[in-house]
């Protein structure tokens, strides 16, 4: 391992910009003639629009244009879709109801687009946008999923019988349910998992910029896949032919999951730009981030573990119902499915699984993939209800745990993966150790003497990344492939641009992808350029989600790199008379093994490009493009530990120790890798001690709109965190990587909530543990 | 935030003739700007008060404590003449928002405001202050009249606040996990002459409010424990998600004796 | 139209802007300096911290009016002569940042804790001084090692200089 290459604790390339002030988000683009979209948006969750009269709005001062949804769809501007097709288990396809980007007849949840006013300044559009009077006939709301399907329910979408979008199954239901029959041990509960609002730090945002003279768009906007972004607005929204679109996603504040879509606001951005002859710039505040960003989580979920006298777990059996907003979100379909349902053997060897998953309409923001995606739901599920049997079965969690660990690999479970590597006890051993778990009802009872209850709990998860092989994927219904991209071009000085499909916002990939380069051929990183985010300047790509920027991303670069050695190696053989197969290459220099023979790197490169002297037949240049489609889902699994005190007299509970312990293969930089799992444990403890999204069930109000009501992790709500990783190789790609960004979240909220019952010796315990509904729980 | 027009008057007389039904005065701003900005309040002038000389400062004279409205959370918090004689006051004033909000916002704006979660008006009721207005002096009691109402006449603005400093004082609060205002705040002080104040913030459906039965639990021994046997009624209390009146009441109880541990 | 004239960065600058712009809109489009984030609408994400004559505060919760006459010092003018504020250095050796939109208002936050409490810090006071500061990626872990780090760098040449 060099300074800068694979393994080492390298410090970020990017900081500088972030750290002085320089970083370039999109709302910091300004171009000449630029105006600014404000939009108007339904105060009611459910509601049919009768009229809507903008001429009072169109006279105010410094007010362009006040556009609608007829317009857009009289442009052609098309609607919105779902790309993952799911079936029910009787063969029918998914019931998807019309999203038009902005409503026409029917809003369908508080915050959904009715028109968009266009004008000089920010505060003249919002101005405006007050003066739109709309005219609205109310109609009756349901929020929650498992009232959304009873009969006699409001109906959102006339496509969706009962808002019932799917009835999906996996695994073998009569084998599960003999297995729970003859059972020694049923375990049963109700699992609720809290939905949840991403929030990145930077608010949404896009920049429509038409040029009449070239019939060209350009879209600044805060995405994690531009690539993706400009493939579905040309293809299903109409905006422009690709070749006519650029999309620019510049710095990005952080995703999470919320920057995957395309929302309505970047396609109105580039159609009002045409429409008005200007630039078009629209800038989320909060409260409409919390109201018209992809929310994640939300299930409602029945769950049965079966064992034996011995307490082998012999079966598991859940049924779970999803809300999945008011519309169907690009990917909203795979999350509580495929990314779902298919985790649900998690570490153990379970004979028999079965699940059963009912998606539901209801007038609720959209739901989609949130930091984990599927995989925290399944997780929480698991994890709960082990620990819950253990509770039951009077065993230690760790050795119930321990005992029905899967040992042997690859391992197919009876809910399609097939996980390829693994050592789970390598993970709770190494936890359990970090964590003195030995230690703990020594530290309980002298909680104890101080009034408070302390309580430990755990976590093993595991989940599936790598996102994710094409073929399979569009087996099981996606509508894009998910490889990724890259191209390395070596430039005549020897330096190096990588070009890539994945987006960084965040996760540090001007560095982590600037050490692979490093590592192969001991450029400085400072070399090293990483090009990302520009569709005009790379090549397709499919962006970054689903911690697929390691295994997937990294993977192509390692392929682009291996033929760039490939040709590099020819030419230095060929400038050293030597045979190809005898040159290695190392700090920036080319060698004849064994021999003082070297060429330099930049004169090879050199070399490349003057094309004075090169192979016979050589093509002239140095740089090569790949395109990589993993094999099979990664694994990365762990271990998690918690331990809490809950202060008796007022419910609120204080983390004093959190242990994680993780395999995520190989690590290229374990500065960032710890960066991710600290910042993946924190949105987990902030999902299961302090965040709760609230809707009134009566009239579809967002009761949790802003940082006043909705409990966003501060610092004091946290401890530092004990992190370690433990290490098995990915045999699916090249450098052994599982990927590390969401691992944090998944396995954090069991292990916590674990612990909290654990202190209060109460099991009956909903997300987000707040001091009151622990106070309450205590009392009860 | 709706169109308004700023003034910046460097005396209290000047500022009062700027005063109009539809203006406000604008103090540290760190509540009325962000009502502005979500278009909750639509003041058609602002009224600075920050740059008026005669509302700014701190004295102590003895046990006597004047602070000029215009100071901020930030100075009561670091003043050590303050924290001499009442460290329950100026601990309050340190946990106010976060620091940069208490590099701006100041008693003066706090009060006028009246917010049931803001924590000032439990100490001064307490406290039995006086709060002085350019055209009278008022005490906390007849001062505060309800959730985001106080007896100040349109035009009318505070000056400064004065109290006795007591033996003893003690503040506890239990914030709301999300704005971190006080969800539950109590402040505890003991006079001299054995008097007892208890203020409560944050609980009230009606705003800050005295607790009788805590201050006599607490007039007959001031310690944590004269508050165990008591119960306090929720009827009157607030609900809302983040907690319900019997939580409150509990939190009541709890930060009670809290304070008076801290008091000491 | 309110007149605004005020130092930044240590430099004098004027504009003219509506009595109802907010010192961040100032700062950000009158005056191009980008640096300062806008990440809430309720004064409690703490990305719009500058400091304005000499102390933290909001500037999405302060009118450009108010701060007349003052002297603001944003992210981009922490650093003097190419050479990073010790703070600005600690957050990137310490990994205290992510996607770098709250960076901006923690670094200045930091800055300002660290001098008013002379440099004398622990986890636990740094924890709660960063209530108004919200960051999602990173979990805090490295912030508060960062401004742990940078205090004690600070603290350290005080000391030197001082000798």
């Amino acid at each position: 391992m060099g300074v800068e290459g694979i393994g080492a604790r390298v410090a970020r390339k990017e900081d500088k910009r972030f750290i002085t002030g320089k970083g370039r988000y999109t709302d910091d683009m300004v171009v000449v003639g630029m105006k600014h979209a404000h939009f108007v948006r339904s105060p009611y969750a459910h509601a049919k629009i009768r009229s809507i009269d903008a001429s009072a709005a169109e006279k105010m001062l410094g007010v362009i244009a006040v556009l609608n949804g007829k317009q857009m769809t009289e442009d052609g501007i098309g609607n919105l879709i779902c790309g993952w097709m799911i079936h029910s288990k009787d063969g029918s396809p998914m019931n998807m109801g019309a999203w038009r980007p902005i409503a026409q007849d029917t809003v369908r949840y508080v915050g959904d687009a009715v028109a968009v006013v266009v004008a000089d300044t920010k505060a003249q559009a919002r101005d405006a946008a007050e003066a739109v009077v709309v005219d609205y006939e109310e109609l009756p709301v349901v929020t929650e999923a498992v009232q959304a399907l009873k009969d006699g329910a409001p109906q959102l979408h006339p496509e969706a019988k009962n808002n019932l979008i799917f009835d999906w199954e996996i695994g073998d239901a009569a084998a599960t349910d003999a297995a729970i029959k003859s059972a020694a041990h049923v375990t049963k509960m109700k699992i609720v998992n809290n939905r949840l609002i991403p929030n990145p730090m930077e608010p949404r945002a896009a920049l429509g910029i038409y040029d009449e003279a070239e019939d060209h768009y350009t879209c600044y906007t805060t995405s994690q896949n531009p690539h993706v972004a400009r493939l579905v607005m040309s293809a299903f929204y109409n905006v422009a032919p690709e070749n006519k679109l650029r999309v620019i996603a510049p710095d990005v504040g952080g995703g999470f999951g919320s920057k995957i879509y395309i929302y309505p606001e970047e396609i109105v951005c580039l159609w009002a730009s045409k429409r008005t002859g200007v630039p078009v710039k629209w800038n989320s505040d909060r409260t409409e981030a919390f109201l018209a960003d992809a929310h994640g989580r939300d299930h409602v979920t029945e769950v049965e573990m079966a064992f034996d006298a011995d307490n082998n777990m012999t079966a598991l059996k859940v049924d779970t119902i999803a809300n999945l907003g008011a519309y169907m979100s690009l990917f909203s379909s795979s999350v509580p499915t495929y990314l779902y349902a298919t985790l649900f053997s998690g570490q153990y060897k379970i004979p028999a699984i079965h699940g059963n998953v009912r998606t539901v309409y209801t007038n609720t923001a959209p739901v989609d993939a949130y930091r984990g995606a599927g995989r925290p739901e399944a997780t929480y599920l698991l994890e709960r209800i082990v620990e819950t049997a253990a509770r039951e079965l009077n065993v230690d969690p760790a050795e119930l745990r321990r005992q029905n660990f899967i040992r042997e690999f690859p391992y197919q479970t009876p809910v399609i993966m097939c996980y390829d590597a693994g050592d789970y006890e390598a993970s709770l051993e190494a936890a359990m150790q970090a964590a003195d778990y030995k230690g703990f009802p020594a530290r309980r009872d002298e909680a104890e003497s101080r009034g408070k209850l302390r309580g430990i709990g755990m976590s093993c998860y595991i989940e599936a990344c790598g996102i994710a092989p094409s073929q399979a994927v569009g087996s099981l219904g996606a509508g894009v492939g998910l490889w990724e991209s890259a191209e390395v071009r070596v430039n005549a000085v020897g330096t190096v641009e990588v070009l890539t499909g994945s987006h960084s916002h965040g996760q540090g990939h001007e560095t982590t992808f600037a050490q692979l380069v490093n590592d192969r051929f001991g450029l400085p990183i400072d070399q090293v350029s990483i090009v990302h985010g520009d569709t005009d300047k790379v090549q397709m790509g499919m962006g970054t989600y689903g911690s697929r920027s390691g295994a997937v991303g990294m993977s192509a670069i390692v392929k682009a790199l291996d033929k760039v050695e490939a040709k590099a190696k020819k030419i230095a053989a060929h400038l050293l008379e030597a045979d190809e197969s005898d040159i290695e290459i190392s700090g920036g220099e080319l060698k004849v093994k064994g021999t003082d023979k070297t060429v330099p790197w930049f004169q090879m490169a050199l070399a490349a490009y003057t094309a004075h002297n090169l192979p016979d037949g050589m093509e002239p240049g140095l740089k090569e493009g790949a395109f990589y489609d993993p094999t099979n889902f990664t694994f990365p699994a762990g271990c998690y530990i918690c331990e809490v005190e809950v202060d008796p007299d007022t419910g609120k509970t204080e983390i004093v120790q959190f242990v994680a312990a993780d395999d995520f293969g190989k690590i290229i930089n374990p500065m960032i890798v710890e960066g991710q799992v600290h910042g993946g444990i924190a949105q987990g403890i902030g999902q299961a001690l302090l965040e709760g999204t609230s809707y009134d069930p009566e009239t579809g109000q967002l009761l949790t709109a802003s940082y006043m009501d909705y409990t966003m992790p501060r610092a004091d709500d946290l401890p530092s965190f004990k992190v370690s990783t433990t290490e098995t190789a990915c045999p699916g790609n090249p450098l052994g990587i599982k990927g590390c960004g969401e691992a944090g979240a998944i396995g954090s909220p069991p292990a916590l909530i674990n612990a909290i019952t654990n202190a209060i010796g109460k099991n009956d315990l909903t997300m987000p543990a707040t001091p009151q509904k622990v106070w309450a729980a205590l009392q009860g | 935030m709706y169109a308004t027009t700023y003034h910046r008057p460097a005396s209290v007389d000047e500022a009062v003739k700027l005063a109009s039904e539809e203006a406000k005065y604008l103090s540290g701003g760190q509540t009325l700007l962000p009502t502005m900005k979500q278009r909750l309040a639509a003041p058609s002038d602002l009224i600075d008060l920050r740059h008026i000389d005669a509302l700014k400062g701190i004295s102590v004279d003895g046990k006597h404590v004047r602070i000029g409205a215009a100071c901020t959370h930030n100075e009561i918090a670091n003043s050590d003449a303050i924290s001499a004689v009442c460290p329950g006051f100026t601990y309050l004033a340190g946990h106010i928002g976060d620091p940069a909000v208490r590099h701006m916002g100041t008693i003066g704006g706090s009060i006028a405001n009246n917010d049931p979660a803001a924590d000032y008006p439990a100490a001064l009721l307490a406290l039995g202050a006086t709060i002085t207005t350019n055209s009278r002096t008022l005490s906390a009691e007849e001062f505060f009249t309800g959730m985001f109402e106080t007896a100040l006449e349109e035009g009318e603005m505070v000056t400064a606040v004065e109290f006795d400093a007591p033996e003893k004082s003690g503040y506890a609060k239990f914030r709301n996990p999300a704005s971190r205002y006080a969800m539950t705040g109590v402040f505890v002080c003991k006079g001299a002459d054995g008097s007892v104040g208890v203020g409560v913030a944050g609980a009230g459906a009606d705003g800050a409010f005295r607790s009788p039965e805590m201050e006599s639990a607490l007039a007959s021994n001031f310690a944590a424990s004269a508050l165990e046997g008591i119960s306090i009624d929720p009827s009157g209390l607030m609900t809302d998600m983040h907690a319900s009146a019997e939580y409150r009441a509990n939190l009541i109880k709890v930060m009670g004796k809290r304070a008076v541990e801290q008091a000491g | 139209m309110a007149e605004i004239t005020m130092t930044v960065n240590g430099r004098t600058v004027s504009g003219t802007c509506e009595d109802r712009t907010l010192l961040v809109q100032f700062i950000r489009e009158n005056q191009g300096l980008t640096g300062t984030h806008v990440g809430c609408d309720t004064s409690q994400c703490g990305a719009c911290v500058v400091h304005v004559d000499g102390k933290a505060v909001k500037s999405c919760t302060m009118l450009a009016a108010q701060a007349n006459g003052s002297e603001v010092t944003t992210i981009e003018g922490l650093a003097s002569g190419g050479e990073l504020h010790p703070v600005q250095a600690a957050f990137r050796e310490h990994h205290g940042l992510q996607c770098g939109f709250c960076t901006p208002g923690m670094i200045m936050t930091a800055v300002d804790m660290i001098r008013r409490h002379d440099g004398q810090l622990d986890e636990h006071t740094v924890r709660s001084e960063l209530d108004g500061n919200i960051c999602r990626c990173t979990g805090y872990h490295n912030i508060v090692k960062a401004i742990l780090a940078a205090a004690e760098e600070m603290g350290g040449s005080a000391k030197v200089a001082a000798e």
